[in-house]
């Protein structure tokens, strides 16, 4: 019998809040952790951010006895975010039957510039993933995707697939970025920034706007997944095979990740699809001619980087944990900033919170490399 | 249960399936030498970083030896995924690229130096020249583990399009510094395949 695979606990850490309930009432209400900054190290070019006080990292690493100066920022949010969704699950994670996916772009990368005592080798994603998978005692080899922005759906896919082989029982899933002037001088470099709020796709979206978030998914291989819960029920990775920094003009990648993932559903089911909708001209146009060509072009769109900006390595996991809480609340979340549609392909976003009574919700992203990823999560059951 | 055929790519060698390429040059210039000498239809090659151009002169050479990039039927092709590992991922771009913005004096980040901080652009790379639209993944790991790759590299036929994965380890330290083995992996494969890893693994310095 195949094994099917059960979301069992999250979290999010960003500047909404520190566990997945508060974000996902901040983002009902409206709420957005972005805020303008005129320069940060090097970079003097005005942009927008969703930035994490670190100072509140620290008081909440503390509470839990996360030794203060051991830890790098990018690590903090990882164990942060981990151990309250361990807690959570509560599963044995110094087990061998447990896997560490760690989804991240740049880890500590912000160590290149000033390596704040740490050793040089903690730049190297898998010494950081060491980090925690040290702090809860497991004994496997963590395993870091490193897909760019589309690293936190394969990351649960990955674990998806290592779940369902049998040789695990559980997966805990979790991933984080760190905004330093690395980042953001590149992505300006790209003039791909928007200094004021991003409008994900509206007529007038001018950029995107970057954002730090830590988030983490436990996972569960079961024989079944009881109504009312979570199940993961398929994934999958495209390349465009067209550009390694321009989304392709047809949307082929997308487009054929989310008919990977229609084998499992039909468009009337779907209570939205999340979108990566980083609003900048070219990303958000791609998105909405790969969704017409899938057939979704009637089914709700929406996106959440008006709230967070584009958090990277945690972006597939945040947004697919707020989706949760979203079809859980019969809810499609206001797609905050968009107000005139401005893509080739009128797909129905919307600046307002929608009804629904949809009990799955397809979870779709791209980036860099040519790469895209969607996944498809169900809510068991009827209502 | 065959062995599968190989590409070693290191600074200072490069062997296919047991054949030493001969070359006069190492490094950087090698990669370029290599190019000449077995491609050399592809311009883009010289705008990559050397993690992308030790991924795709050795996947060139690979497919050169198993002559199969224009056979096979083009859904097969084009469901090809491209899965690699590796450990320094990206940290040789991104010390490049770290250059370029750690002086204030001396400010200058580019968009063509910073795209290669991101370790999947080698995927991709690979994916545009071979027009393979299946799964591209890089995965960091801690060290060449046989047992992890093959784990993993299994993992990707779950997905029933994917019908052959190009795999590979590509580490690059510095500029003329770097490691690398590239393989094709089927269905039939997958059985024994950790041994298989191990057996190309054994021949390289990784």
């Amino acid at each position: 019998m195949e094994r099917l695979i059960q979301c069992i606990a999250d979290n999010v850490v960003s500047p909404l809040g520190l566990d997945s309930v508060s974000n996902y009432e901040s983002v009902k209400a409206g709420r957005s952790g972005l805020k303008r900054y005129e320069s940060m190290g090097n970079v003097h070019t005005p942009f927008t951010l969703s930035r994490i006080d670190r100072q509140v990292v620290d008081d909440a690493c503390s509470r839990i006895g996360l030794a203060d100066g051991r830890y790098t920022f990018f690590e903090k949010m990882l164990l942060l975010s981990s151990v309250q969704a361990v807690r959570d699950a509560g599963i044995d994670a110094s087990s061998d039957k447990v896997l560490f996916v760690v989804s991240t772009t740049k880890g500590n990368v912000s160590l290149l510039g000033d390596p704040a005592g740490f050793p040089s080798e903690r730049v190297l994603l898998g010494k950081a993933a060491r980090q925690i998978t040290d702090f809860f005692g497991n004994p496997n080899s963590p395993l870091v995707v490193c897909n760019a922005c589309i690293s936190g759906v394969c990351a649960q896919i990955e674990a998806m697939r290592a779940l369902k082989s049998g040789r695990y029982d559980y997966a805990v899933v979790m991933g984080a970025d760190e905004q330093s002037p690395f980042i953001i001088s590149g992505f300006l470099s790209f003039k791909a920034i928007s200094d004021d709020f991003c409008r994900p796709f509206d007529k007038d979206r001018r950029g995107l706007n970057l954002g730090e978030c830590a988030a983490t998914v436990v996972l569960k291989a079961a024989d079944s997944v009881p109504d009312d819960c979570w199940e993961l029920v398929t994934g999958a990775i495209r390349n465009d095979a067209n550009h390694i920094s321009g989304p392709s003009r047809t949307g082929e990648g997308s487009y054929l990740a989310l008919m990977e993932t229609l084998r499992c559903c039909r468009p009337e089911d779907l209570a939205f699809v999340n979108v990566h909708g980083t609003a900048t001209a070219y990303n958000d146009e791609m998105e909405s001619i790969a969704i017409y060509r899938a057939g979704l072009i009637d089914v709700p769109v929406t996106g959440l980087k008006g709230y967070y900006g584009h958090t990277m390595g945690a972006a597939g996991i945040m947004e697919s944990i707020l989706s949760m809480y979203a079809v859980r609340d019969h809810t499609v979340l206001a797609t905050r900033g968009f107000a005139v549609q401005g893509t080739t392909y009128p797909v129905s976003v919307s600046p307002e919170l929608r009804v629904t009574d949809g009990r799955q919700f397809i979870k779709l992203l791209s980036g860099f490399g040519g790469c895209n990823a969607a996944l498809l999560y169900r809510l068991n059951g009827k209502w | 249960m065959g062995q599968l055929d190989y590409v070693i790519l290191e600074s200072d060698r490069a062997v296919v399936s047991g054949r030493v390429l001969e070359h006069e040059s190492s490094g950087n210039a090698m990669l370029a030498e290599l190019y000449r000498a077995h491609i050399a239809d592809w311009p883009k090659f010289f705008k990559m970083d050397t993690l992308s151009k030790v991924g795709f002169v050795a996947s060139e050479l690979l497919l050169k030896q198993l002559s199969e990039r224009r056979c096979g039927s083009e859904e097969y092709i084009s469901n090809r995924a491209i899965v690699l590992f590796g450990t320094t991922a990206s940290l040789c771009a991104d010390k490049n690229y770290q250059e370029t913005i750690q002086d204030i004096d001396n400010y200058y980040p580019s968009p063509a130096l910073f795209v290669y901080t991101l370790p999947n652009i080698v995927t991709g790379e690979i994916a545009i020249r071979n027009h393979y639209r299946g799964e591209t993944s890089f995965y960091v790991v801690e060290g060449a583990d046989a047992a992890q790759m093959a784990f993993h590299l299994s993992c990707a036929f779950a997905d029933d399009r994917t019908e052959s994965v190009l795999a590979g380890w590509v580490d690059s330290t510095g500029n003329d510094d770097f490691k690398s083995f590239f393989t094709l992996i089927g269905k039939d494969d997958v059985e024994g395949l950790e041994d298989k890893i191990k057996t190309i693994l054994n021949k390289t310095n990784i």
